[in-house]
């Protein structure tokens, strides 16, 4: 298994489109190369399951280094587990919705394709590295990409949005960047030769003061990623101002980029000062998740919606790490592919309502249950794993996150546990809000009534993204198989 | 015994395919499969009581296909599986047993409807998850399929979703719910901790073992006076009182009421409203022995619900209100002969008599509902006042109408009856006031249904003309009637009884009279007033004005909600999180966003270009650095 594949695969996809003339084919091009990238991935994931099997126990496997730039000591070095690889499969599947669902698409069609797929690559990128600079290369990657999409391709107050996105994700960055360069720095100081590299970081014990800052900087830093509450802002206007294919690519996986990287950098690399000082973070997060939820009951536009309850839902991403126990790491994973799947079938099944009814005002919808029986159904069906339906992905994520917080003792953990488990019921409020007034009840314009339901390339966006939130809630013990190594290689980590 | 997966699998298939390929099927097909599919898992469902009861003993549990389904970490792992014991096979029969009913009926009742498939594949969702939480081994499991039950129930009651009322209904129903599940939730997290298991049988034993208290395997923390372990299970009875519509959640039932008839009668009468006394009746032991307290609560919640509900449902004149009133009152009486165990010194005949009740009134209330369809079917409306002398014109509906107003009045020999008689007889035993209060309720009771009954069947001349009663409505009806009038003799103590112990029950004459001759007298004064169209009614209610206007308006509680929600939670919280956000959180970033750009925007005048003010800065830097230097290091310069 070469995972330089996952980066040639995309690679050559992008070359293509940009050589090809013809829309069609540039669409057909992306369409096949993300395509290769999906199967590739689970195939990766397949292999992965049978090298656990047989008993190989290393932190990461297939790895590969390439030296790129020795006297810095970057190297382009890879390795998976399984948090990264479900990582993968996620981006791969969101990503190959993403293109099928902008199947329509009319403006640029050969810069839109080549963005999503140049996106995508950044996020590869970032889940196979295991060289911080490397990593933090992909990073920005997957950021920069964003703004043109919003700016070029997004509706309403579009140049805002992206500006205020961009400027706010690389504040995250730069953090980011801080606490990486110390990792370099420090490294050196105290491990004798500089390094970047997370399997050798992994065995430096940094003096508490150091770990401190560093966990501060880099938590911080990806947590605005993960729109952690109070730097959550640049989600509700850039998701809404996005087009349908990169709202699902940042609240399906960008946002997951920072929860990633919150558990793979400052909590795994630095464990003493997450035991002292995951404490703030587990205030915001329970802030951010009944905070988010409320403000979700407030909102008017769906797309908005989807944004401040996506703040609210990546909350117990933090609030799951930051617990520093093993189910509470677990549910945190959970949480990430789970809300990355459902978010994006959110967003995608936004985007069919709004294609076919121009707005996208809850209260200016009613009805459209029937006229659009397929959407409605996949609208009640994603609606019903956001407010955490047993037999969908939400509730199993959810519960795990909450059975972690509460084995976490202490009256400031417990407080947070229940706050966050009070969003449940907001959570149904907004949802059953939503779902009401926009497909139930009487059809509230005339025009409505003739709409016309999915069309192909919808019904398979809805299909394949229905299919992973069923999966999940069906068979957790799937993705709990694959998962528990490599929690529990993190949590005798954090615990040693 | 293998065979009792097939009740869960079935009802599961059944839902697959009616919601994929349910609006293809032309005419009753969907209805036949549904009934198909439920008809025989009816007969397996009555295959295992048969095997558990009469084949054997009928005291052992038996834990079938417990695989792990999600591993918390090393010591909490969630398995599903089944449990089969004498509760959840009495749970799996009734269940099977009314939905098959149902779903007969709804053949012909829900004829024509544009989503009939929809129908029976949400009918069909909630009989798969209503077996599934009754045969749960472990309380998550519980609480797993206790949400597709509520999912269920929503879909159902928002099934005619054109009309707003339905839909507000179903919302109110769900989040009503899903607010007391919050305290589930919370009381499973504390036991996963407390317990380190949620595994029923684990967890009675763990906690209900008469060593728990001394041995010290369960550390008992204590939280302001009381045990976790009570929070804990106070909270999981919130659970339960949420679905079961008990004060003050009782709130989202009568508006339940939105639904199509039929699941009027399995979801919010027979079946999934009674899973709140399930619940406690699962987790009877370590109530019993761990926390009496939690029991003491129990015990008046469900005597308040019982009278409040009995109270309103004599001043509604909605015919499913009423009914709804009525369960919520039945519901009461259960719940506090669950109650009451905690009174009465070591006895658990509250225990049985409860679960009696609840077998018992699934049938009655099941029939009163299915009646009330066939009523409604024929005059087109829900208000009695729009019914009156149906007695010719329905006959079979009007004997099994009579018939099941009988039962619940616990008039002999009729199975409510032999019921109530037993909550009461073991009330009687444990707490005096809360017997009194229940002999009221029960004549209240007896008086409600008889003023409907007359309502609905008398009070007018009788109509000659003869509606049409369905076959698929009449066999129903008269099936439910046969268990109505027989259910009472099975002797209920042989087969369900807490611990391996059989429990009689028995009548002392001296205490059936009292109830009874309340229901009598009650019987009689409905009958004076009601029977036929008279001005008593007005009298009386004229008599007690503010009173009957406070019963009417159900005691304002659906105000008192609004109010909540409305004015506190949306105004006071929402709306200021909303603008906070907005203003505040996001304001701080634009304004950190306009200051740098009017920071660069002050200091861009100084890239001017100008080679002469670039020659200034460059002196002015020079002798600015230079006096730093001399300042520091001047003293070393002059030596």
């Amino acid at each position: 298994m070469n995972l330089l594949m996952l980066i040639w695969i995309p690679l050559l996809t992008l070359l293509t489109i940009l050589l090809l003339k013809k829309d069609k084919t540039i669409k057909i091009v992306s369409l096949i190369g993300s395509g290769i990238q999906l199967l590739y991935s689970l195939v990766l994931i397949i292999s992965y399951y049978r090298y656990r099997a047989a008993g190989w126990t290393d932190a990461y496997l297939f790895e590969n280094r390439i030296t790129w730039f020795p006297s810095l000591s970057i190297h382009f070095s890879m390795g998976v587990d399984g948090i990264s690889l479900i990582m993968i499969v996620l981006t791969a599947l969101v990503v190959f919705s993403g293109i099928l669902v902008s199947w329509n698409i009319q403006t640029r069609i050969k810069d839109f394709f080549a963005l999503i797929i140049l996106l995508s690559l950044g996020a590869y990128g970032f889940f196979i590295s295991t060289n911080l600079f490397v990593l933090f290369f992909f990073l920005e990657l997957a950021v920069i990409p964003k703004y043109l999409l919003i700016g070029i391709w997004g509706s309403g107050k579009k140049e805002y949005s992206a500006m205020k996105l961009a400027l706010m994700l690389m504040g995250g960055s730069s953090l980011i960047l801080l606490g990486l360069l110390g990792f370099y720095h420090y490294s050196g100081i105290y491990g004798g030769t500089s390094t970047w590299d997370i399997k050798e970081l992994v065995h430096l014990s940094l003096p508490i003061e150091v770990q401190r800052v560093l966990y501060l900087l880099t938590f911080t830093g990806f947590g605005i990623f993960t729109a952690l509450f109070p730097f959550h802002t640049w989600a509700p206007d850039g998701h809404s101002s996005a087009p349908t294919a990169a709202s699902m690519f940042l609240a399906g996986i960008s946002m997951k980029l920072g929860g990633y990287g919150c558990l793979r950098i400052s909590t795994f690399l630095l464990p003493e000062a997450a035991q002292e000082l995951s404490w703030i973070y587990i205030i915001l997060a329970s802030i951010a998740i009944l905070y988010g939820a409320f403000a979700t009951m407030m909102q008017k536009d769906l797309k908005y919606m989807n944004a401040y309850s996506s703040v609210s839902h990546c909350g117990f991403v933090v609030l799951g790490i930051a617990m520093l126990t093993r189910a509470g790491l677990m549910g945190a994973i959970l949480q990430m592919v789970s809300h990355g799947v459902m978010t994006a079938l959110f967003f995608a099944a936004i985007g069919m309502l709004y294609e076919r009814t121009h707005t996208r005002m809850i209260n200016e919808m009613g009805g459209l249950m029937k006229p659009l029986p397929f959407i409605g159904s996949a609208f009640i069906v994603v609606g019903l794993c956001s407010l955490g339906l047993p037999g969908l992905s939400g509730f199993i994520a959810e519960a795990t996150v909450f059975v972690g917080s509460w084995e976490r003792t202490g009256l400031l953990y417990r407080i947070a546990t229940i706050v966050a488990a009070a969003s449940i019921v907001v959570t149904a409020v907004y949802i059953l809000r939503a779902l009401g007034s926009t497909l139930w009840g009487t059809i509230s314009h005339k025009e409505y009534a003739v709409l016309k339901d999915a069309t192909w390339n919808e019904k398979a966006v809805i299909f394949l993204l229905m299919s992973g939130i069923v999966m999940m809630g069906f068979f957790p013990f799937l993705f709990i198989q694959l998962l528990n190594h490599d929690v529990l290689t993190i949590m005798n980590n954090v615990i040693k | 015994m293998n065979l009792s997966i097939l009740v869960l699998i079935l009802p599961f298939l059944t839902f697959v395919g009616l919601a994929f390929f349910g609006k293809r099927l032309s005419g009753i097909t969907a209805g036949i499969i549904g009934s198909i599919s439920t008809g025989i898992i009816s007969l397996i469902a009555a295959f295992i009581a048969f095997n558990y009861w009469v084949m054997s003993d009928g005291k052992s549990t038996m834990i079938l296909f417990n695989f792990p389904w999600l591993t918390f970490n090393e010591h909490l792992a969630i398995n599903m599986g089944l449990l089969l014991d004498s509760l959840s096979i009495m749970m799996v029969a009734v269940v099977t047993f009314v939905s098959f009913m149902v779903h007969l009926y709804s053949i012909e009742y829900l004829k024509g409807e544009e989503r009939y498939g929809s129908y029976f594949a949400y009918l069909s969702l909630f009989t798969f998850s209503m077996l599934g939480l009754v045969l749960s081994v472990n309380i998550f499991q519980i609480y797993v399929f206790w949400e597709l039950v509520g999912v269920s129930s929503f879909l159902l009651i928002g099934f005619y979703y054109q009309r707003p009322s339905a839909v507000a209904a179903a919302k109110k129903a769900f989040i009503v719910t899903r607010f007391a599940d919050l305290g589930f939730l919370v009381g499973i997290l504390i036991l996963s901790f407390e317990a380190k298991t949620l595994d029923i049988p684990m967890l009675i034993e763990r906690l209900s073992s008469p060593d728990t208290l001394t041995s010290g395997n369960i550390k008992m923390h204590m939280v302001g006076g009381l045990s976790v372990i009570s929070i804990a299970m106070f909270l999981i009875f919130i659970g339960g009182a949420g679905k079961s519509a008990m004060f003050p959640l009782h709130i989202w039932l009568p508006d339940a009421m939105e639904g199509p008839t039929p699941v009027s009668a399995l979801i919010h009468a027979a079946t999934m409203v009674v899973a709140g006394v399930y619940l406690v009746a699962r987790l009877f032991p370590v109530y019993f022995v761990l926390t009496p307290e939690v029991l003491h609560i129990i015990s008046w919640v469900g005597i308040i619900s019982a009278l409040l509900a009995a109270l309103i449902a004599c001043t509604q004149t909605d015919i499913k209100r009423v009914l709804a009133y009525s369960t919520i009152s039945q519901i009461g009486y259960m719940m506090f002969s669950l109650g009451i165990t905690a009174y009465s010194h070591g006895e658990t005949l509250g225990y049985t008599a409860s679960l009696f009740h609840l077998f018992t009134h699934a049938f009655f209330k099941a029939l009163l509902f299915l009646a009330a369809g066939v009523i409604i079917h024929a005059v087109h409306s829900n208000e009695v006042a729009q019914m009156g002398g149906l007695r010719k014109s329905l006959p079979t509906t009007h004997i099994a109408f009579l018939l099941a107003t009988l039962a619940i009045s616990g008039i002999p020999p009729l199975s409510g009856f032999f019921s109530k008689e037993a909550i009461l007889t073991a009330t009687h035993h444990a707490n005096p006031v809360i017997f009194w209060l229940a002999v009221i309720g029960s004549s209240l009771t007896t008086f409600y249904m008889f003023r409907l009954y007359y309502l609905i069947f008398w009070n007018k001349p009788a109509e000659h003309h003869r509606h049409h009663e369905h076959a698929l409505f009449s066999i129903p009806l008269i099936i439910l009637t046969l268990g109505t009038l027989l259910n009472g003799f099975i002797p209920f103590g042989q087969f369900i009884s807490v611990g391996l112990e059989k429990v009689q029950i028995s009548f002392e004459l001296g205490m059936a009279a009292v109830p009874v001759g309340g229901s009598l007298l009650a019987i009689l004064l409905a009958t004076l007033w009601y029977a036929k169209s008279t001005s008593y009614p007005d009298k009386f209610v004229s008599l007690l004005k503010n009173f009957y206007r406070w019963t009417y308006r159900k005691f304002y509680f659906d105000e008192l909600y609004q109010f909540v929600t409305h004015k506190i939670i949306f105004n006071l919280i929402g709306r200021p999180i909303a603008w906070f956000d907005r203003n505040i959180v996001d304001g701080t970033m634009n304004a950190m966003a306009w200051g740098s750009m009017y920071f660069s925007q002050a200091i861009k005048r100084i890239q001017s270009g100008n080679v002469q003010s670039y020659t200034m800065y460059f002196l002015g830097g020079v002798i600015i650095l230079l006096s730093i230097l001399l300042y520091a290091y001047g003293y070393n310069l002059i030596n």
